[in-house]
């Protein structure tokens, strides 16, 4: 079972199953000059929907959040969310936008089972901001370079139902038994952001894309405008990519790539359709214009719809709505009321970290700046944060294939866990059995470090006893540590930590043991 | 106590408000009537028996307990409802089989404001699909009859709720005007009805055929009646957003003083002359020649793209309704037609679209859907549009010379049944003269003049105003009506045939 995702989902496979040869990296960018557009999907975090009074809480029991009108009940009208609206204009200034003095609604007019209307309410030659751009930044060779990716437009939409098929071996509508529509999704605000076609990337394309969907994230969390989870669909991306043998060559033919749920999975797709579209027009093909699949689990794409046969959308003015025309003092009170942008901010937190370049981007494309910056605010040295979110965590998301925000455990209970450590209290290997009881949802640090009785064995009494228990039973090994080799006291040690069940600090064990034998460490 | 069906609203709202007439005995009386005779007329689609007493028994009820002046202004007073308009728990089909058996959740902004006023509705009357047409042959439910000559067409859309009036079945109705749903029928009906400025009655719950176009308003036998309605369902509604934010105009006050005298009135050039009968031209120069016998300054104002309005309706009309009526797919209620298991969910939406919708909707669906395609879209649609704008203008340049402007509400009276339905065009110039209003929201009444001396049959003339200058329609067709009745000695409907 899987769920569709909007408007433009792939409605057939094709048999098309992803096994597609593909050209090697270095040969692709050798012959062809890629070409990136990128469609980003946000979805608003209002209280209530875009045009009816519905909650929009996330997971709450199917269709227990509509409404006439966001159910399509004949009769029933849209009013438009004024909160929506002043949420895409701070986008938009973020963006560096023009923000239209008036703009309209239109109907994008398709028949399928979640759109409840079967037209669904977006902008089209209207939208409410455009012409802007976004720097983003990724590291290379010669440290880190800023790209320019110029923004077309940020317009206003409806979110979709959410179909289930149900039955059959793909998952979606066709061979499907039987397919569930939950229209608590319907309706939900969304800004599009469509940037320009992104030019000159060269290698640096995938790394790039992934750069501008991360950099429009912290984006939109800054000015606290939707969640931007990946993960459960508040920021879906597609990726729109074509291949030109030469810079000078008109543009090729793209393919648009949806359902890519992650930033890895953003650069991921980006190369994949380099090397799939290279190795297709190395062997002479063409490539034709469809929507395509991600798929995570095989890191490959699907074909969808051919746009060849797409529908024709019909757009038109939505005439049940009246045309947004925000007032310009409005407008420039929102633009002078602008939180700090994550540019800034990120220098602002570089500086107060004391971070060098390097570092700050190991952070940045661990996607962990927010994360290490609560664990700071928390009470963690900026070291101690970078250390764990980087390390052990960063370990742990790769194991689960997670991002580290999705990885079940919170900043506030890093921070404890680094300041039982700071206090003595934890040993590092103890400290990874918490991490590990709280991912296990044992509780938060304190309840696990109770529950599984663990604390560093610290008297020197008690050390001693067991030191002399492990001497007694290895006597050859006592010997060749007398005779000099003072390596073969990690037998000893080791003996130790197992008689204490991990909990004494390894180090005192050592230094108390030689100092018994009267050895010199 | 049959002659209460004979009654005005204002009358009926008086004797139940002074207790000579219960409300229960007024809707029993209207059931009756609709018992005795809409087996002929066919003006209802959905009699609600129980939900009318039940209704009429609460204000009787308030009355008792709290006297009356907790009423509202119509209280107790029997009203048609057209079928477009939503009812909570009671059938509302839109006259389309794709909507059988469909019961509403949820009360349309009219149909609340009815009954937070005390009317009483009796039931949904009978329309062409969707509002689709000029005769009410169009409805899935087979048409209803012209209570003046059962073998011809009450008008359409409307047709049920104008002919629910002229059968003495109800004394009010609500219709919607698209392109004349409510004028037109009204005109060959010989009663009054007024389409309001475009925003000044709600939309939510009035079933979309064309958003931009469709206005709900009153239909009754005299003109204060229907300014009295007028201002129960008129005023803003925070559930459209294209409804206008503003006073309503004194519609009531309008109507009781009707009142010409140095009121400049437009007779429109182009809604005359050739495609006009006979006897609706004469009937309508008549009244035009009273109107200044009355005191108004009467002059001829011209309104040059009034002639490429039906054109331009015919373009923008089908687009809106091909979207409006997409939703129609039997995914979430209404018919579903050939979910046998073995089809697909996009085989069962477009059987059920087959099966459910009429031929008059398939052809606008199709229109609208090719006027709205790549390639076409600016030669149809954006053209359309244009036209519009000029439309408007001519209303504004119209309404700098003139108060408001008259013509032929229709430019037939009443054709036979049958006569046009395989004939699309010819329906369609029925609305020659009152598809402008609703190009450019303006508002409109149709008031009857009398009877076309070739057939007998009524004729309609239309008042136009400006926008939100609804009482001047009232004002006009009052101080007309008072005239008219004067001279003819009766109401005109008293010149029916008996039913």
């Amino acid at each position: 079972m899987s769920t569709v995702n909007g408007p433009d989902d792939p409605r057939g496979d094709h048999g098309d199953h992803g096994s597609h040869p593909l050209l090697p990296w270095e040969t692709v960018l050798e012959r062809f000059d890629p070409v990136l557009g990128l469609e980003v999907h946000v979805e608003l975090s209002t209280r209530t929907k875009m045009f009816c009074g519905c909650p929009t809480a996330f997971g709450a029991a199917p269709n227990t959040q509509t409404c006439p009108t966001c159910l399509a009940l004949p009769g029933a009208l849209p009013v438009v969310n004024a909160v929506a609206v002043e949420s895409a204009i701070r986008l938009g200034l973020a963006l560096n936008c023009t923000i239209a003095t008036w703009c309209r609604f239109a109907r994008k007019n398709y028949f399928y089972p979640d759109m409840p209307k079967n037209y669904q309410v977006s902008q089209y030659d209207e939208p409410i901001a455009f012409a802007g751009w976004l720097d983003v930044e990724v590291p290379s060779d010669v440290g880190p370079r800023v790209y320019r990716i110029e923004i077309e437009r940020a317009h206003m939409e409806e979110d979709t139902g959410k179909s289930s098929h149900v039955g059959g071996d793909t998952g979606r509508i066709h061979g499907a038994e039987y397919s569930l529509v939950d229209y608590n999704r319907a309706g939900i605000p969304l800004i599009e952001v469509v940037t320009k076609p992104i030019e000159g990337l060269g290698p640096a394309a995938p790394e790039v894309a992934r750069a501008f969907v991360a950099e429009l994230r912290a984006l939109v969390v800054s000015l606290g405008i939707s969640d931007a989870y990946m993960h459960q669909g508040s920021l879906r991306c597609d990726v729109n990519l074509s291949l030109r043998r030469s810079p000078q060559d008109p543009l090729g033919t793209r393919s648009e790539t949806k359902n890519v749920n992650s930033l890895r999975s953003v650069a991921r797709a980006v190369r994949y359709e380099m090397q799939r579209q290279g190795a297709l027009l190395e062997a002479g093909g063409r490539v034709v214009q469809e929507t395509r699949h991600w798929h995570e689990d095989t890191g490959g794409t699907t074909s969808g719809r051919s746009k060849e046969q797409a529908e024709d959308y019909r757009y038109f003015p939505e005439p049940d709505l009246v045309p947004v025309a925000p007032d310009p003092g409005w407008v420039e009170r929102l633009r002078v009321a602008l939180p700090e942008l994550p540019s800034a901010r990120r220098r602002r937190l570089q500086g107060d970290w004391a971070a060098s370049d390097l570092e700050m981007t190991a952070v940045l494309n661990a996607d962990a700046l927010e994360v290490i910056e609560a664990t700071i605010a928390s009470g963690a040295s900026p070291a101690a944060a970078r250390k764990w979110w980087l390390g052990e965590l960063a370990r742990l998301a790769n194991e689960r294939d997670v991002e580290l925000v999705a990885l079940g455990i919170v900043p506030v209970d890093v921070a404890r866990i680094i300041a039982l450590v700071d206090e003595g209290l934890l040993t590092d290997t103890m400290a990874r059995q918490v991490v590990e009881g709280v991912l296990a949802g044992q509780g938060p640090p304190d309840q696990v470090v109770a529950a599984r009785a663990l604390k560093v064995v610290g008297d020197d009494a008690s050390l001693t006893a067991a030191i002399a228990e492990a001497v007694a039973a290895n006597p050859d090994v006592v010997d060749k540590i007398r005779a000099g080799k003072v390596a073969a006291s990690g037998v000893i040690v080791g003996a130790v930590m197992k008689a204490t069940r991990g909990q004494a600090d390894a180090a005192r064990v050592r230094e108390l043991l030689l100092g018994q034998l009267g050895v010199d460490g | 106590m049959s002659d209460l069906t004979r009654m005005t609203a204002a009358q009926l709202a008086a004797l139940v408000a002074d207790g000579q007439a219960s409300a229960v005995e007024v809707t029993q009386a209207h059931l009756d009537r609709i018992g005795d005779v809409d087996s002929a007329v066919h003006a209802f689609l959905h009699v609600d028996t129980a939900g009318a007493l039940a209704a009429a028994a609460a204000v009787d009820a308030t009355r008792a307990s709290s006297g009356p002046a907790a009423l509202g202004p119509l209280a107790g007073v029997p009203l048609a409802l057209k079928d477009v308009l939503t009812t909570e728990g009671v059938p509302t089909t839109c006259g389309s089989r794709i909507l059988e058996g469909w019961r509403p959740a949820y009360d349309a902004t009219v149909t609340r404001r009815l009954k937070e006023a005390g009317v009483v509705i009796l039931g949904k009357t009978n329309m062409d699909e969707f509002a689709m047409g000029s005769s009410t042959e169009h409805s899935a439910y087979g048409p209803t009859h012209n209570p003046w000559d059962l073998s011809r067409i009450p008008g359409g859309s409307g047709g049920g709720s104008a002919a629910s009036l002229a059968a003495y079945e109800a004394p009010l109705a609500v219709g919607t005007d698209t392109g004349g749903s409510i004028r037109q029928p009204a005109a060959v009906t010989g009663t009054v009805g007024v389409k309001p400025t475009y925003g000044g009655v709600s939309r939510y719950g009035l079933v979309a055929l064309a958003s931009s176009l469709d206005q709900a308003g009153p239909c009754a036998r005299t003109v204060l009646d229907a300014a009295l309605l007028h201002r129960v369902i008129a005023g803003h509604d925070p559930l459209d957003s294209t409804s206008i934010d503003a006073p309503v105009p004194d519609v009531v006050g309008a109507a009781r003083h009707g009142d010409v005298r140095g009121l400049r009135v437009g007779v429109v050039r182009e809604l005359s002359g050739e495609g006009y009968q006979p006897g609706v031209q004469q009937r309508f120069d008549e009244a035009v020649a009273l109107l200044e016998e009355l005191g108004a300054q009467v002059t001829e104002v011209s309104c040059p793209h009034f002639p490429y309005a039906l054109a331009a309706y015919y373009l923008i009309l089908p687009s809106e309704c091909s979207s409006n009526l997409a939703k129609f797919d039997g995914m979430r209620f209404g018919l579903r037609a050939g979910d046998d298991g073995t089809r697909s969910v996009e085989e069962v939406m477009g059987r059920t679209r087959a099966t459910g919708f009429g031929p008059e909707a398939i052809r606008r669906i199709m229109l609208g859907t090719y006027a709205l395609s790549a390639g076409y879209y600016d030669a149809f649609y954006g053209s359309a549009q244009k036209v519009r704008t000029l439309v408007t203008r001519d209303f504004a340049a119209a309404f700098e010379q003139v108060d408001v402007m008259v013509s032929p509400t229709a430019p037939t009276t009443a054709f036979k049944l049958g006569e046009k339905l395989d004939d699309p065009l010819a329906m369609y110039l029925n609305d020659v003269a009152t598809i402008p209003a609703n190009l450019a929201g303006t508002p409109g009444l149709s008031l009857p003049v009398g009877l076309a001396p070739e057939d007998g049959l009524p004729v309609g003339l239309q008042v136009m105003a400006p926008v939100m200058a609804d009482d001047r329609l009232y004002r006009v067709a009052a101080a007309l009506e008072t005239a008219l009745v004067e001279r003819w000695g009766a109401p005109i409907l008293d010149g029916a045939p008996a039913l």
